[in-house]
């Protein structure tokens, strides 16, 4: 394998509805902003594409990818979709860097949208409750936020997490997003706040839960060649992981904990692993990522993560999985303050801030959630956190993270069927 | 009678695009099971290799490959997780509240997901008893059984 650079990447607003244009119009959007960040590139330099949208049900348009890419003129270049869920983004960036890291492509564009504001939301809810196993578990009570709920009540079991520390993952996330203009549901929130806004599934409220929305989001990868030719500042990506689990919650295994290299066998004496409440698919999609990037301590060699925060309890259960601290800690993780951003009020006793920020974006709980797009989303945020231009996208420096030098980004699907971890690093 | 097209704008133009579709849905080899629930009974599946023993049934183990065979879980177990839905998917909305719970049984190694009925939802915890219920006129899907608390019996 050859190594591989992300050379440009360009996203839409995220809305509840852009009832004006279509996912083709949202890509083109997309991708004519990243074309107009990178200069020198142009489309003839582009080998193919992998496209990625979650939903036949939303869309109502099989083989949308390809109406994509005629759109975009990039036929008869190779093409194809990807699809797996919410982590459909994630994989499809994978899957660039698949063909630029084989030598099947030079440069392989990555393109994802979603467009969830053709169903109302509890239609919506319903296509998402699809995705579990329609014998046994969808008749049930199909509902993902129900399916989280579970998770989390186990957790809170388990480990002692409390609902409080839950919902500072939301203030965090929404308040990071008042600084990004392609958010969509920036706001500053308190813990009270939270856990009075509406109960949707005990314990998780409106406000623990992200949002449908329509957006498109588009990522740029190239072999060191090309990106040396075309882009000032290119960022290698070092490590791609990915895992996986059973579709049925119920079949989740009570066996041991696949270990990080700092973590050993006696960390976990007790625990039956990983049960309903970790992801043992991003565990083991953060050791492989890990292990291609040569990182040993995630907490002190990353300077930010993006992650899949659909969920605050899913945020707190992911800091776990890619050990940013040990299993049951994620919740005395977030009360310290390591995740949140420097230098920000968030209205909250934060004594160690800033040490590890996660989703200065403000993720998916605030940016929005247009599955085929999010994890294309969350790898140009962190593209420019490692060009160190965020400032000149989000027209302001407030969520640069200083010295950014190696990221993390998290792509998570159905209570953690697939989820994929890639690293990206400043050079 | 054709009553035209709803429009729900005009700029842009959004109409009402109708669909629907009937499916010929075959449990296939998970067929015992639904069976099974006319009949009072929740199958689960031993792997006839490895002695796995799965609540929620599959014909063949994922540990190990190897054919599974039907047997009879017992009709009591223990709430495993928990949680209140307020909200849900569409088709379930009219019922709401409703509570989902994931049953851990003596003696199985994976789980089953139900709905715990005749209960106030402040009073589920995980480890509460409870009993499995089932339907008098069968619908042959998995709600043709579900589980109330076990003191209640």
């Amino acid at each position: 394998m050859r190594p591989v650079y992300m050379i440009g990447g360009g996203i839409t607003k995220f809305a509840k509805a852009h009832h004006e244009k279509d996912f083709r119009l949202m890509v083109k959007e997309a991708y004519d902003y990243m074309l107009h960040d990178v200069p020198r590139l142009s489309k003839d330099m582009i080998d193919g594409a992998v496209g990625s949208y979650f939903s036949d049900h939303f869309t109502r348009q099989l083989k949308a990818a390809s109406m994509v890419q005629d759109y975009l003129g990039l036929c008869p270049k190779p093409s194809k979709r990807v699809e797996g869920g919410g982590a459909t983004g994630g994989l499809c960036f994978q899957s660039a860097w698949e063909a630029v890291a084989s030598g099947r492509m030079n440069c392989c564009l990555a393109f994802g949208f979603e467009t969830m504001s053709r169903v109302n939301t509890w239609k919506g809810n319903e296509f998402i409750a699809l995705a579990s196993d329609t014998n046994f578990d969808f008749p049930v009570g199909g509902f993902y936020s129900g399916y989280y709920a579970m998770m989390v009540q186990r957790h809170m079991y388990e480990f002692g997490t409390t609902v409080e520390q839950m919902a500072m993952v939301s203030v965090k996330n929404h308040a990071n997003a008042l600084h990004n203009p392609y958010a969509q549901k920036a706001k500053r929130l308190t813990i009270k706040q939270v856990r009075e806004s509406p109960m949707v599934a005990t314990p998780l409220t409106m406000e623990d839960i992200c949002t449908m929305s329509d957006g498109a989001a588009v990522c740029v990868l190239a072999s060191e060649e090309l990106a040396g030719k075309v882009c000032d500042r290119p960022v290698k990506i070092t490590g791609v992981g990915s895992g996986s689990d059973a579709m049925r919650m119920a079949d989740r295994p009570h066996d041991t904990v696949i270990l990080l290299p700092h973590e050993r066998e006696a960390d976990y004496h007790h625990l039956k692993y990983p049960g309903v409440h970790s992801f043992r698919g991003g565990r083991m999609a953060a050791k492989l990522a890990y292990e291609m990037a040569d990182i040993r301590n995630p907490l002190e060699e990353l300077s930010f993560v993006e992650l899949h925060d659909a969920y605050t309890s899913s945020e707190i259960q992911t800091y776990e999985d890619l050990g940013l601290c040990r299993y049951g800690e994620g919740g005395r993780f977030v009360e310290s303050g390591m995740p949140f951003l420097p230098g920000l009020d968030y209205g909250l006793e934060l004594p160690e801030q800033g040490r590890l920020p996660v989703n200065p974006s403000g993720g998916l709980l605030a940016c929005g959630h247009p599955v085929g797009a999010t994890g294309l989303m969350q790898a140009v945020f962190a593209f420019w956190q490692l060009q160190g231009t965020i400032g000149t996208h989000l027209h302001s420096e407030r969520l640069q993270v200083r010295n950014a030098k190696r990221g993390l980004i998290h792509s998570h699907a159905g209570t953690g069927t697939y989820i994929t971890a890639s690293i990206l690093e400043a050079v | 009678m054709d009553k035209g097209t709803v429009l729900y704008g005009v700029d842009p133009l959004i109409i009402q695009d109708h669909y629907e579709i009937d499916y010929h849905h075959s449990y296939a080899q998970d067929s015992p099971f639904f069976i099974g629930l006319t009949k009072g009974q929740l199958l689960g599946s031993r792997c006839t290799a490895c002695d796995y023993i799965y609540a929620t049934p599959r014909a063949h183990c994922m540990r190990c490959g190897a054919a599974t065979a039907w047997f009879a879980l017992p009709l009591t177990g223990r709430v495993h997780t928990f949680t209140t839905c307020h909200y849900g998917g569409e088709v379930f909305l009219k019922e709401t509240p409703f509570t989902l719970i994931l049953v851990e049984f003596d003696g199985a190694d994976t789980l089953f997901l139900s709905r715990l009925k005749s209960v106030q939802p402040d009073a589920v915890r995980i480890g509460l008893p409870v009993v499995a219920r089932f339907a008098k006129a069968p619908s042959f899907k998995v709600t043709d059984v579900w589980f109330e608390p076990a003191d209640q019996a």
